[in-house]
């Protein structure tokens, strides 16, 4: 692709599928660009369509591996799918090692597949915009399904999830005794279970540990609509996939029909609108405090001002429109 | 704000060797830079949507079996037919001194062989994206 193409030209592109248009706007979302924001505006406006899946769960507990036998599985039936995998952020270089496409090897060289690795960037990186801003081209573009792949660990990976119509938590034998998603404190935020790696032989007690957890879990008097069903599946034979794309259906059903699923729509967009709104505000403040910094933290490490003190200093008279 | 260095790690066809593959990643991370890795046994084709889709920086192939001087031709025809043209192709791993200048007139940015130091390929990457300029 040639230089520094406009972003709205590249919307056109981008709606026609084409993989580098749609993918330089995604770099571009990430970035934080002023230049693209109006394309973005566009893709937006033209995005809602897609069945978009947010699967998390612990590291090694089968995500990618699932994703891979499921976009396979769709694309039987034809469905485009599109997958954001999400992966950690070192906290010390800042850097990332994506490795979620070494278990997707069978997915590409599909045109109806489109693939995009992000690393969180720690929570400060305006992450959860940028890959639900990545979402909205593979939407706007017309995929059938677009996946959200996470690292259920922290925080800024499960909001990222949250962010889905349908959130599939995949728990795994074989990674210690307990049921790992409570630990992690995710089980909550299913609307489908996944118990991975049912080939294996001590998958029935994860099955039969979770079941239980969750029946412990409901309330007396619990009126909830939907009851989050858990599929034992296997990406080695092929196992409970029917049923976990039944379920899909089922899901996706019930947001689009309920009450429940319009809740879930203007929550959101209200998560999205709170998060850009605290990307912008971290900007500006960091943009217009840059020559104050010094000086108010060296008053601190004196011990002559208080933290609150030093906070409110530069806070101080600053322009909440300001120029980004 | 703006984006980390963005590099696709590719092992193409046979060649199984990845410790090298898999210290230059460590270096890259640890570097600041995001790093995309294919695992093994891609095919150059394979290896060129990734590229595109990821819209990586730097394309980043390391080969030891000695089959650079039909994976990079392939890889270079790919990313023509894509129109990309703002994509920085690297090579490292094995590679006889003859062939590697035959790759570079051929399109190849840089080519890095056995015991180069970390150091270099960080440098030798920021020198090439920042010479490339924005996109
Ligand atoms: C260890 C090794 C193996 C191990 C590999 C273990 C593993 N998982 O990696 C094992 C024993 C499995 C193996 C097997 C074979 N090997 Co072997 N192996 C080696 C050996 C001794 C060292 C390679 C190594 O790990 N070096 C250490 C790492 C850190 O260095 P590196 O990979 O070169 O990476 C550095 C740079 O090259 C650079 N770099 C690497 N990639 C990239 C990418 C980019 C973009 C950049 C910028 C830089 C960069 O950065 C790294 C750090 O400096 C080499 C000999 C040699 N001197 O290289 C032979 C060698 C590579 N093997 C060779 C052969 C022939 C084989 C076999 C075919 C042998 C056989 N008949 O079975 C098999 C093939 C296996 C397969 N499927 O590919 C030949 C290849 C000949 C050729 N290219 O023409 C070599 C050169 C030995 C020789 N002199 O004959 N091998
Ligand atoms: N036996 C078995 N192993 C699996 C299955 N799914 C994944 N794995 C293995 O579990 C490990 C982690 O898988 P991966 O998909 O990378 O997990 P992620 O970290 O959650 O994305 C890999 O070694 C996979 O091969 C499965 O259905 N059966
Ligand atoms: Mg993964």
């Amino acid at each position: 692709m040639a230089k520094q193409i406009p972003s709205d030209s590249l919307v056109v592109r981008a709606l026609a599928g084409d993989n580098a248009a749609m993918a330089r706007l995604m770099s571009r979302a990430e970035a934080g660009s002023a230049e693209c924001r109006p394309a973005l505006a566009q893709l937006y406006a033209k995005a809602g369509r897609a069945h978009v899946i947010g699967i998390t769960g612990v590291p090694g507990s089968g995500k990618s591996t699932l994703v891979s036998t499921l976009t396979l599985k769709l694309r039987t039936g034809g469905k485009r799918v599109g997958i954001i995998a999400v992966d950690p952020s070192s906290p010390y270089s800042g850097g990332s090692i994506m490795g979620d496409r070494i278990r997707m090897s069978e997915l590409v060289n599909d045109e109806g597949i489109f693939i995009r690795s992000m690393a969180t960037r720690g929570a400060q990186g305006g992450m959860a915009r940028a890959s639900l801003e990545a979402v909205d081209v593979l939407d706007a573009a017309g995929f059938d399904y677009v996946i959200v792949e996470t690292v259920g660990v922290g925080q800024a990976e499960v909001e990222i999830a949250r962010a889905a119509q349908t959130v599939i938590v995949v728990s795994a034998p074989g990674l210690g005794d307990d049921i790992q998603a409570i630990k992690a404190g995710i089980l909550e935020i299913a609307d489908i279970h996944v118990v991975s790696k049912c080939d294996r032989s001590d998958a029935n007690r994860t099955v039969s540990d979770l079941k239980s957890m969750l029946t412990m879990g409901m309330a007396v008097g619990d009126d909830r609509l939907w009851r989050a069903p858990v599929v034992p599946t296997s990406s080695v034979n092929g196992q409970g996939f029917e049923q976990l794309i039944e379920c899909l259906g089922r899901h996706g059903h019930f947001m689009r029909s309920s009450e429940t699923g319009q809740i879930r729509v203007r929550k959101i967009a209200e998560f999205r609108m709170l998060k850009t709104a605290e990307d912008l505000l971290r900007q500006r403040f960091t943009n217009a405090r840059r020559g104050a910094l010094a000086a108010v933290s060296e008053q601190l490490a004196g011990r002559r001002i208080s933290p609150y003190q030093a906070a409110e200093q530069l806070l101080d008279g600053i322009n909440l429109k300001g120029t980004p | 704000m703006s984006n980390n260095i963005r590099v696709l790690l590719a092992k193409v066809g046979l060649d199984g060797h990845d410790r090298g593959v898999k210290i230059v990643a460590r270096c890259l991370r640890d570097a600041g830079m995001d790093v995309v890795y294919t695992g093994l046994h891609r095919s150059p084709e394979e290896v060129v949507a990734a590229a595109v889709q990821e819209d990586v920086d730097v394309l980043a192939v390391s080969i030891l079996s000695g089959a650079h001087m039909t994976v990079f031709p392939k890889i270079i025809a790919g990313l023509k037919a894509r129109g990309v043209d703002d994509m920085i192709l690297m090579g490292g791993g094995v590679m006889p001194d003859e062939d590697v200048a035959a790759l570079k007139a051929m399109g190849v940015h840089e080519i890095l062989l056995q015991d180069t130091p970390p150091n270099k390929i960080i440098e030798t990457i920021e020198r090439l994206v920042a010479d490339r300029g924005e996109r």
